[in-house]
């Protein structure tokens, strides 16, 4: 029953409103703390779990029953109204729409399911839940600390071996609850498929409002499942484009603000913000390498765009093209070696690579039609891009080239952006007419295609690493 | 309705930076200066002056505005005849200054279509430059596919997007 008392908590400090069309700063997240969650068993197994799948398509069929988190007392909590015991079936339906909303499980949640009281969160009543079907067995238990935070613990069961196969806890302050659940999320789906976590990562976006013909482009963030949607920006000039840094402290993006298109770099926890490059020249198409060093930018100077980098500390620009044609946007290789970017100079856009200096530039698509907006994925095996044969499709290929999929079919898909673990692709979709844009995510298969909730009309989407 | 809809963007931005010009850090970039205040003078009985948009549009018989095939953006014998219009007026007008917006149709992505906005733009400054006007008279500005004239997703609103617009703005 021992849990780690936790001490020092990082404060951010408010700052006073900006000016720049910014909305007041959010902060970045602070790390969530893991600790030890209860043993079943003192010195319980950790290893040897004979429970493996390596195709995909099982999981369809995987029951998984989410029962109510059990609180050890009905405590009052800042994250609910309810208390601690409401909160913990909060929290079991966030994983449960988790689990469900990509597709590989088939979760039941705590709104159909008997609720385990608390001593059985580590001694699971296996009968219970072997009646329901259920294949595997999440438990947690939910815990109000003296100072207010939050302990959440997780714990995976399967109900064949009827052994536990993984378990982890978090202390959250109660704002940060829903972080809990995306742990406990990533914990099970991580163990269950072999894949690296995604579902504690959060989205930057550009939210749009009203007609066509007078859009209005806000900066937004939320999480990966559409919950915690902040603006960031107030709307009074557009802003395109918005990338995270890894490490989420700051965005780059695209803004109006001084009436011309110009990348800003913004500080997420103080609300500031500055021009990325003081070049005079219109700057678009910003893109942060993998280690948040380098930052690349596209510029267009006397009608000709090439691609410039620069560190993201400051100084001198390094420019990496220099065909007559347009040369935009930029995404790294994970090592950072080498850069997929668009190009029409062969008089119609194309991918290409090169090396991170520049060097050795080459075409990569040749599939009929046009191939714009290429990102590599964190995991390096694949390259998504907006695929144009004539409406706009999502595809993948290999980095050679090879291996073309097109996995979304709509009139206008594109700008498609990676999970953290390289198995999601999420981008726009613009409805033909209204103009209408909406965020959807896809997987790597092209099934479970899906559409976002976000409170407005959505585009631009760029999804950030896991979180710490 | 383009450049209407351009001033009160731009006027909305000025407001809320005057708004809260207290508190701005000091490594801002400069406050916003708004290319269309030329366009901001009274209209109404009194014909429009010199230095006016609308001047310059009646000037040019509306030939403000030249039009791009898909993906392109070279001058053709119409925008070529309409850019000369433009240059007559200028020559006329010595101290008009000119902004030319680049613009694209939906049919693109995103940032692509602010390198080709600003690809027009140019081609259209070039022209101008080409025939004898300054080229210190003349800004550009892409606005990608950000801000259609013709809201319909048909061929025919689409060639009315893909263009260069020259606006006055002193």
């Amino acid at each position: 029953m021992k849990l780690m008392v936790i001490t020092a908590a990082a404060l951010v400090l408010a700052m006073p409103a900006t000016a720049q069309d910014l909305a007041e700063p959010v902060g970045s997240e602070a790390s969530v703390e893991t600790v030890e969650a209860e043993a079943s068993e003192p010195g319980g197994d950790e290893g040897g779990l004979t429970f493996t799948i390596t195709d995909e398509s099982n999981f369809d069929d995987l029951g998984i029953a989410i029962p109510a988190f059990a609180a050890d007392r009905d405590m009052p909590t800042p994250a609910n109204a309810g208390g601690t015991a409401a909160l913990g079936t909060e929290i079991a339906r966030v994983i449960t729409a988790n689990l469900r909303n990509n597709g590989l499980f088939k979760p039941t949640g705590p709104d159909a399911l008997p609720r385990p009281t608390y001593p059985q969160i580590t001694d699971p009543v296996w009968t219970t839940w072997q009646s329901r079907g259920a294949e595997m067995l999440v438990h947690g238990y939910v815990r109000a600390q003296a100072d207010g935070r939050l302990v959440v613990g997780c714990y995976l069961y399967d109900m064949a071996l009827r052994d536990e196969l993984a378990r982890s806890g978090w202390v959250v302050p109660p704002s940060d609850w829903r972080r809990a659940a995306h742990k406990c999320s990533d914990l099970v789906y991580s163990r269950l498929t072999g894949e690296d976590p995604f579902f504690d990562s959060r989205i930057a976006y550009i939210a749009e409002t009203g007609p066509k013909g007078n859009r209005t482009k806000r900066l937004a963030v939320m999480d990966s499942d559409g919950a915690n949607h902040r603006f960031l920006t107030l709307g009074g000039s557009t802003a395109l484009t918005p990338k995270y840094s890894p490490n989420y402290r700051q965005l780059l993006y695209l803004s109006y603000v001084d009436g011309n298109p110009r990348i800003y770099i913004y500080d997420i926890d103080s609300g500031r913000q500055q021009l990325v490059a003081e070049t005079g020249n219109p700057t678009f198409a910003p893109r942060w390498s993998p280690d948040g060093k380098w930052i690349l930018y596209s510029m267009a100077v006397n009608g000709n765009t090439d691609i410039y980098r620069v560190s993201s500390s400051g100084g001198p620009s390094v420019r990496l093209t220099d065909a007559p044609g347009i040369d935009i946007g930029g995404s790294y290789s994970p090592d950072g070696s080498r850069i997929v970017f668009e190009s029409d100079r062969s008089g119609s856009q194309q991918i290409y690579v090169m090396s991170s200096n520049g060097a050795d530039q080459r075409r990569l698509s040749f599939f009929g039609g046009r191939a714009a907006t290429p990102e590599w994925s964190p995991r390096g095996d694949q390259i998504a891009f907006t695929y144009i044969p004539g409406d706009f499709n999502i595809a993948v290929m290999s980095p050679d080239g090879r291996n073309f999929r097109k996995l979304t079919s709509a009139w206008q898909d594109e700008a498609p952006t990676w999970s953290p673990n390289g198995r999601i692709i999420q981008f726009f979709r613009t409805e033909r007419n209204s103009g209408k844009t909406a965020i959807y995510q896809v997987d790597l298969t092209g099934e479970n295609e899906r559409r976002l909730p976000t409170p407005v009309n959505a585009s631009d989407p760029a999804w950030g690493p896991i979180l710490p | 309705m383009t450049l209407r809809t351009t001033t009160a963007i731009l006027l909305a931005g000025t407001l809320a930076l005057g708004a809260c010009k207290k508190d701005a850090p000091e490594d801002l970039p400069p406050p916003p200066i708004d290319p269309n205040a030329g366009s901001q003078a009274p209209t109404g009985p009194v014909a429009p002056g010199v230095g006016t948009n609308e001047h310059f549009v009646a000037g040019v018989n509306g030939q403000n505005v030249i039009l791009f095939d898909t993906d392109r953006y070279n001058i053709d014998s119409a925008d070529a005849a309409a850019l000369q219009t433009q240059a007559q007026y200028l020559g006329q007008y010595p101290s008009v200054t000119i902004t030319i917006e680049g613009h694209a149709d939906e049919r693109g992505t995103r940032e692509y279509n602010l390198a080709l906005g600003e690809r027009r733009a140019n081609a259209a400054k070039n022209y101008l430059t080409s025939i004898g006007v300054a080229a210190n008279r003349i800004s550009t500005v892409s606005y990608g596919e950000e801000r259609p004239t013709a809201l319909a997703s048909t061929p025919e609103a689409w060639g009315q997007n893909r263009r260069a617009v020259t606006i006055v703005v002193n």
